[in-house]
C-alpha cells in the first residue's frame, strides 16, 4: 500500500518529522517498506507565465520568449520547446536554480542572453514526459515557487502490510492506526446521505448471499464522463500509484484508497432490469475490462443483469457494461464480497486487481453505504448529474459474525511477561476504537466487540497482541532466560552429524551442500533409479527429481570444479536422499534418510615436493571410509553398482549390515561427465556413523611379544580377507594379531599367483611364550592356509 | 733407557704438538702409541724408574706422573675437539631448508553454514535446549494445518509451495517438500506429550529444529533450497518477555557483540500470536546501522498447541524461525547466497 505522507496527515497531523512517523508505523506491524520523495530535488523554479514568444532571429527552432516571474520581474529567455506560446504558464528554473544533473546560469544562445530556463515534467524529474514545456492551469499564482505549487514536498511511503491487516488497505484506516498510537485528532471525511433527485431504482437480489450478503446500488444520471478529474485528486491517486482515467474512474478509485471500499460503475444503459449476484450456469464466459475472456469456477459468484454476466464479483468489471466517455447514466456499485468467496480466485486468473486484494483480506462489511454517499458526492461535485435512491441488499445471516471476545487482564500478564493495569488496557483497547466493557463477575477481565472492519480479532491472542502492539514490543523487557535446569542427556556411545564433520574435514574432504532436487538423468545414472520422487511444479527441468544418492551432486561439484580449472577435488556432503517405500518413517510413503557421501578426484596428496603424484585410488578412500567408523572392523565385499566400476566397487558393512558403498565411478560415466580420470566415491548411511562403541580395557601383557613373518602364495584371483578371517578364527589363543603387510606378483612368482606377507604377533598375559609353542602356532596357521586356499608357504 | 730423561718438559711439549697436529682420530690414537703406548717414551720412562738410585725414585717418578697426566689431558681434549669437528661436519651435511613446505595430506573445510548451525545448537545447548529433526518430505497437515495455516492462505499456493507427483502424474495433495522447519514443532510437542502423558506436569520443551527447506522462488536473493533454524520453548511460565531475553541472548553471542542494536517488530504469522519480526543493527563494518530483518518469532498460537496436543490454558511458549544462510552471510561478509549452494572450491575452502 503506497501513499502520500500528506493525504495522511490531512487525516491526523502527530507532532512528528516523517522519520518519526515512518518509524511508528513500522514498530505498530505496518512496516514502512520504502519511502522516497514525491519529486526530484531541485530549487529556484517558479510559475511563470510567457507574454511573447517570438523566433529567434539565428535558430528555426528557438524562441526569444519574455516571461513574467512575478517578484523576479520579467526575463529574456531563449527556448526550444515546441509549445512555447504566449499566454501559457510554464515553470520557470531562474538563473542558479539546481535542476536534476542541472545548475541554471546565464548564458548566451545563438548570440542572445537567457536568464533562466522554462522546464519540462522531464527536467524537473516529475515524469519521463519531454514533448513540451508543463503546461499548469491558468489560475496558478505567478511567481509561486512550483514545488509548494505542485505540493512536491511530499514523501510516498510504501508500507508492506502483513495479510491480517486489511483495515489499513486505506488512508482512513492508517490513520485510525495513527491516531490511537499517538493520540492525534483523527478528521475523517464527514459523509452525508445524498438526497435522492429521482426515484429511479434497479432491484439488488442476492442469489448468492454466502458469498455476497450486502450489495448497495445507485442509479446516477446525467453525469459528465469527460469532466476533468480534480488536480488534487489526480495528484493523490497518482501518488498512490493508481493511473488517473477519467473522472468517473477515479472518483471510485480515490474512494477505495480513501475509505477503503472498492466500488465499480457500470453504464446504466447497458443493464436490463434486475441486478442479480449469482453463480455463473455452465460455461458461462465473460468478457473481462482487462480483455480477457475467462470461464468463471462454479464458486466464483458474478454480478449479472436480467440477461446477462456484467462482472467477477469483487474482482473484476465486465468489458460491456463498463463506463466510457459517452457515459451519461451510472449504476454504482458498493458491495461486500466475503473474502472466502474472493481468495485466491482473480490468482487462478493469473492477475490480481485492487478490489479482489481488498476483499480478500476482508473489506468493513458495514461501511458500503456510507462509500456509495461519499462516491455519489464527489460524483455530483465533479462530473454533475441527479442521483437515485440507494438500494441495499443485505442476507444479514450471511454477513461476517463480530463475537464478543473476553480478555483476562491475567492471561495478558502471563502471555506477555508484563503486568498491563485494567486501566491501561481499557484505554489501549478503546484508543483503537474496540468497544470493551469490564466484566463485573472477573477481576480485571474484560468483554471486547471487535469492530467490523476487523477480520483478526476473534480470540483473546488477538486481543493480547493488540495490547502488545500498541504498548510497544520495545517496553516489555527482555529479561534473561530462566528455566527448569536440568542436564541435557550427553551419550558417549554415539556422535554427533558435527563430529562426523569434522572427522571428514580432518582427512581433506570440504563440505558441500548440494540441492535435494536433482536432474533426473543422475538418478538413472548413479543409481539406476527409473521412477523417482517427481516434483510437480519443479525450478528447472535440470531440478525436477528428489534425489535418491548424494553421489550425482558430488560429480556435478567435480565437473563444475574442474570447469574452473580446479581439479583435485576432495568433497563430501551430509543429506537427506528420499526413495518411494511401502511404510517407512515418520511420512508414510516415503524413506528419507540422512547419508553422508564423499568423493576424491585426481591426485591422493595436495601437489607437493618430495611426493610423487600418485592418483587417488580405491584403498586411500576406504582408508578414509575406516577411518571414519573407526574403530569398528568393517567388511568389504565386491558389489555391482550402477555408478561403480564393477571391478572397483565394495559394500561396507558392519556387523553383517550393508552400511554403504566405496569404489571408482564407472568408466562409462566417466567419460560421459568429461571427468578426465575417476573419482573414487563413497555414500554410508550417518546413522550407522553416529554409533560408536565406548572404549573397553584390555589388560597389557608385561611379557614380550614375539613375531613372525609368513608369506603365502595364492592364486591371483583370492581375495585376501577370508584369508584373514581364518587365519584369526582357526589362530591359537596366543596370536594377537595377523596383518597383511605386503602383496608381490611378478619375477620369480609363477603366473596368475601372488604372494601375500603376513605379520604374525603372538604374546601371553601370564608368561613368556616358548619357542617350542610359537613354531607350533606358526605352523598351525600355514596349515590352515593350505587346506583352505591352497596357499603354499613361500620361501 | 737407563736414566731419567733430563728433559721430560720438552718431551711433553712435543707430544702435545704432535697431538694437535693431526686431526684424524687414528693419527691421534698413533701419536698416542708413541708416548703413551707400551713402547711409548714416557711409558719407557716410567719403566726406567726401578733403575734410579732409590732416593732419586719418588722424586722422578712424581715428575714423570706429572708429565704423563698432561699428556693424556691434552689426548683427552684432542680427541673431543676431533669429535666435535667430525659431529660439526656432520651435522652440517644434514642441514635442511627449513623453509620448505611441510608435506602431507590438505585440510577440508566444514561448511559456513554449517559452521553457523554448530554455533546455534552449541549456545542454544548451552542454555537447555536439545536438537529435534523433521523430515523433509512434510505431510500438509504437519506443515500447514496443525500450523494455523487454513486451506486458502496464500502460502499454500504453488506459487511458494513444492509439489510432487504421484506414480500417475496428478500433484499429491497430502505431501510437500517443507517450506519451513517449523512442521518439526508439532512433531515434537506430539512425541513430548505422549513420552510423559504418566506425568502430572509435562516437563518443558527446549528444542531448536535445524534443517533444510524448500520454496519456489530462485534469484539473486532467494535460493529454491534453503537452510532454517527452528526453536521452541513451551512450558507453564513462558512469556514475550522469555522470547526476547532469550532472542537477543543469542543474538548478542553469536554475533559477539555486546553493542548489537535489537529490535522486535509487530509482524504476522498463522501459527504465532503475538508475532514479531527481529530486526538487527550493527554498530560497525560494512551494514553499520543498517535494520537487518534476521528471524521470525511469537507466541506460539492456542491452535497450534492444541494440535500439538497441549493445552493452551496450562502452557505457553514461544517460537522463532531465522535463517542460518542470512546469519553466515553477515558474519563472513557474503554478499551472494547462492555461493552456498554452489560446490565451489574458491569459496568454501576459505573457511579453514
Amino acid at each position: 500500500m503506497q501513499f502520500p505522507e500528506s493525504w495522511l496527515r490531512a487525516l491526523v497531523n502527530p507532532p512528528l518529522s516523517t522519520d518519526e512517523l515512518c518509524h511508528l508505523l513500522t514498530m505498530a506491524g505496518l512496516e514502512v517498506e520504502e519511502r522516497r520523495p514525491a519529486a526530484a530535488d531541485f530549487s529556484s523554479v517558479v510559475v511563470a507565465r510567457i507574454l511573447t514568444a517570438e523566433k529567434h532571429p539565428d535558430a528555426d527552432k528557438l524562441r526569444l520568449c519574455s516571461v513574467d516571474t512575478g517578484e523576479h520581474g520579467v526575463l529574456a529567455i531563449v527556448c526550444g520547446a515546441p509549445n512555447a506560446a504566449a499566454g501559457m504558464l510554464v515553470p520557470c528554473a531562474l538563473v542558479g536554480a539546481k535542476l536534476p544533473g542541472l545548475e541554471i546560469k546565464k548564458a548566451k544562445v545563438r548570440g542572445i542572453e537567457s536568464f533562466g530556463m522554462l522546464c519540462s515534467a522531464r527536467e524537473l524529474g516529475l515524469s519521463e514526459d519531454h514533448g513540451g514545456l508543463l503546461p499548469l492551469p491558468a489560475d496558478a499564482p505567478i511567481g509561486q515557487d512550483v514545488r509548494r505549487y505542485l505540493n512536491l514536498d511530499d514523501t510516498l511511503i510504501t508500507l508492506k502490510l502483513t495479510p491480517n491487516r486489511a483495515d489499513c488497505l486505506s488512508l482512513s484506516g492508517i490513520a485510525r492506526e495513527v491516531a490511537a498510537l499517538t493520540g492525534a485528532p483523527l478528521t475523517l471525511p464527514v459523509v452525508a446521505a445524498v438526497a435522492s433527485a429521482h426515484d429511479a431504482t434497479r432491484a439488488v437480489v442476492l442469489d448468492a448471499p454466502a458469498a455476497c450478503p450486502r450489495y448497495c446500488g445507485r442509479i446516477v444520471r446525467g453525469v459528465d464522463a469527460r469532466a476533468a478529474t480534480p488536480d488534487w485528486m489526480k495528484q493523490r491517486i497518482e501518488r498512490c500509484g493508481i493511473r488517473p482515467i477519467s473522472a468517473l474512474v477515479d472518483i471510485t478509485n480515490y474512494v477505495m484508497l480513501e475509505l477503503g471500499q472498492p466500488l465499480h460503475a457500470f453504464d446504466d444503459v447497458q443493464l436490463s432490469g434486475a441486478i442479480h449476484v449469482r453463480y455463473p450456469t455452465a460455461g458461462e464466459q465473460l468478457l473481462l475490462l482487462n480483455e480477457q475472456t475467462v470461464t468463471p469456477g462454479a464458486d466464483t459468484a458474478l454480478i449479472a443483469d436480467e440477461a446477462k454476466a456484467l462482472a467477477m464479483a469483487g474482482i473484476m468489471g465486465g468489458e460491456h457494461s463498463g463506463i466510457n466517455d459517452a457515459t451519461t447514466d451510472l449504476f454504482l456499485e458498493s458491495a461486500f464480497f466475503t473474502p472466502d468467496a474472493i481468495a485466491g480466485k482473480a490468482r487462478t486468473l493469473g492477475f490480481s486487481s485492487d478490489a479482489s486484494y481488498r476483499y480478500e483480506r476482508g473489506v468493513d462489511f458495514e461501511l458500503q453505504r456510507v462509500a456509495i454517499e461519499r462516491a455519489t458526492q464527489l460524483i455530483l461535485d465533479i462530473c454533475g448529474g441527479h442521483p437515485g435512491p440507494v438500494v441495499e441488499a443485505v442476507a444479514t445471516s450471511h454477513l461476517p459474525r463480530r463475537d464478543t471476545v473476553r480478555l483476562r487482564s491475567s492471561r495478558a500478564a502471563k502471555v506477555l511477561g508484563i503486568a498491563l493495569t485494567p486501566t491501561q488496557i481499557e484505554s489501549l483497547l478503546s484508543g483503537l476504537g474496540l468497544a470493551c466493557v469490564r466484566d463485573q463477575d472477573g477481576d480485571g477481565d474484560f468483554i471486547v466487540t471487535p469492530p467490523s472492519r476487523r477480520f483478526d480479532i476473534a480470540i483473546e491472542e488477538d486481543l493480547i497482541e493488540e495490547l502488545a502492539r500498541l504498548h510497544g514490543y520495545d517496553n516489555i523487557p527482555a529479561p534473561p532466560p530462566k528455566a527448569h535446569m536440568a542436564m541435557l542427556p550427553q551419550t558417549e556411545s554415539s556422535r554427533m552429524p558435527r563430529d562426523v564433520r569434522q572427522l571428514l574435514a580432518d582427512l581433506g574432504y570440504h563440505e558441500v551442500v548440494n540441492f535435494s532436487f536433482v536432474e533426473s538423468a543422475w538418478e538413472r545414472d548413479f543409481c539406476d533409479n527409473v521412477a523417482p520422487i517427481t516434483l510437480a511444479n519443479p525450478i528447472t527441468s535440470q531440478a525436477s527429481v528428489m534425489r535418491s544418492s548424494l553421489i550425482g551432486g558430488l560429480v556435478g561439484n567435480l565437473v563444475a570444479n574442474r570447469s574452473r580449472q580446479v581439479d583435485r577435488v576432495r568433497v563430501f556432503e551430509i543429506g537427506r536422499c528420499f526413495r518411494n517405500a511401502a511404510t517407512g518413517g515418520p511420512v508414510p510413503g516415503f524413506d528419507q534418510p540422512l547419508r553422508v557421501a564423499g568423493l576424491c578426484a585426481a591426485t591422493a596428496l595436495p601437489e607437493q615436493w618430495g611426493t610423487t603424484g600418485r592418483p587417488v585410488d580405491f584403498f586411500d578412500v576406504k582408508a578414509d571410509v575406516e577411518a571414519l567408523l573407526a574403530p569398528a572392523g568393517l567388511r568389504f565385499e565386491k558389489v555391482q553398482h550402477p555408478a561403480l566400476h564393477p571391478g572397483r566397487a565394495a559394500t561396507v558393512s558392519r556387523d553383517g549390515v550393508v552400511i554403504g558403498v566405496v569404489g571408482e565411478l564407472h568408466p562409462r560415466w566417466v567419460q560421459k561427465y568429461e571427468l578426465g580420470a575417476a573419482p573414487i566415491v563413497f555414500e554410508l548411511e550417518l546413522a550407522a556413523l553416529l554409533a560408536c562403541s565406548l572404549p573397553s580395557y584390555r589388560e597389557i601383557s608385561r611379557f614380550p611379544a614375539v613375531t613372525r613373518d609368513i608369506a603365502l602364495v595364492v592364486g591371483q584371483e583370492q581375495p585376501v580377507q577370508p584369508i584373514l578371517d581364518a587365519l584369526m578364527s582357526k589362530a591359537a589363543t596366543i596370536v594377537r594379531g595377523v596383518e597383511l603387510f605386503d602383496v608381490y606378483q611378478g619375477k620369480g612368482l609363477a603366473d596368475g599367483k601372488k604372494s601375500l606377507a603376513f605379520r604374525i604377533v603372538m604374546q601371553d598375559t601370564q608368561r613368556t611364550l616358548s619357542d617350542g609353542e610359537v613354531e607350533a602356532a606358526v605352523v598351525e596357521l600355514v596349515a590352515t592356509a593350505q587346506s583352505a586356499f591352497y596357499a603354499e608357504l613361500r620361501k | 733407557m737407563d736414566t731419567l730423561d733430563p728433559n721430560l718438559d720438552q718431551l711433553v711439549a712435543t707430544a702435545l704438538a704432535e697431538f694437535a697436529a693431526v686431526s684424524e682420530p687414528a693419527r691421534l690414537e698413533d701419536a698416542k702409541a708413541r708416548y703413551l703406548g707400551k713402547d711409548g717414551s714416557l711409558t719407557a720412562q716410567l719403566k726406567g724408574l726401578g733403575k734410579l738410585p732409590p732416593e732419586e725414585r719418588k722424586t722422578a717418578g712424581a715428575a714423570i706422573n706429572v708429565a704423563k697426566a698432561a699428556v693424556e689431558t691434552a689426548l683427552v681434549a684432542r680427541r673431543d675437539a676431533l669429535r666435535q669437528a667430525a659431529l660439526e661436519v656432520q651435522l652440517a651435511a644434514e642441514a635442511l631448508d627449513v623453509t620448505l613446505p611441510g608435506r602431507g595430506q590438505s585440510r577440508g573445510t566444514i561448511h559456513p553454514v554449517m559452521r553457523t548451525l554448530d554455533r546455534i545448537e552449541q549456545l542454544f545447548r548451552s542454555i537447555g535446549f536439545e536438537v529435534a529433526d523433521g523430515p523433509e518430505i512434510e505431510a500438509d497437515w504437519h506443515n500447514f494445518t496443525a500450523l494455523n495455516t487454513p486451506e486458502n492462505h496464500p502460502a499454500r499456493s504453488m506459487h511458494d509451495t513444492f509439489y510432487l507427483l504421484d506414480g500417475d502424474g496428478k500433484v499429491r495433495e497430502d505431501v510437500l517438500l517443507r517450506t519451513h522447519t517449523s512442521p518439526v514443532q508439532i512433531r515434537t510437542m506430539l512425541a513430548h506429550v505422549e513420552k510423559f502423558r504418566h506425568l502430572d506436569r509435562m516437563p518443558e520443551i527446549r528444542v531448536i529444529c535445524p534443517g533444510r527447506v524448500y520454496r519456489v522462488d530462485s534469484d539473486a536473493t532467494h535460493s529454491p533450497m534453503f537452510h532454517q533454524v527452528e526453536g521452541l520453548w513451551v512450558g507453564e511460565d513462558v512469556s514475550f518477555a522469555d522470547l526476547k531475553g532469550v532472542v537477543a541472548d543469542f543474538l548478542r553471542r553469536f554475533f559477539e557483540s555486546d553493542d548489537l542494536k535489537i529490535r522486535f517488530r509487530p509482524s504476522f504469522f498463522p501459527f504465532t500470536e503475538p508475532s514479531a519480526e527481529i530486526d538487527v543493527a550493527f554498530m560497525h563494518g560494512p551494514m553499520e546501522g543498517r535494520w537487518l530483518e534476521i528471524a521470525g518469532c511469537g507466541m506460539v498460537h492456542p491452535n497450534v498447541l492444541r494440535f500439538g496436543g497441549v493445552d493452551p490454558e496450562k502452557y505457553t511458549g514461544f517460537a522463532f524461525g531465522m535463517g542460518p544462510d542470512r546469519l553466515t552471510m553477515l558474519r563472513y561478509g557474503i554478499s551472494d547466497l547462492r555461493l552456498f549452494f554452489d560446490g565451489d572450491l574458491r569459496f568454501l575452502s576459505q573457511f579453514q
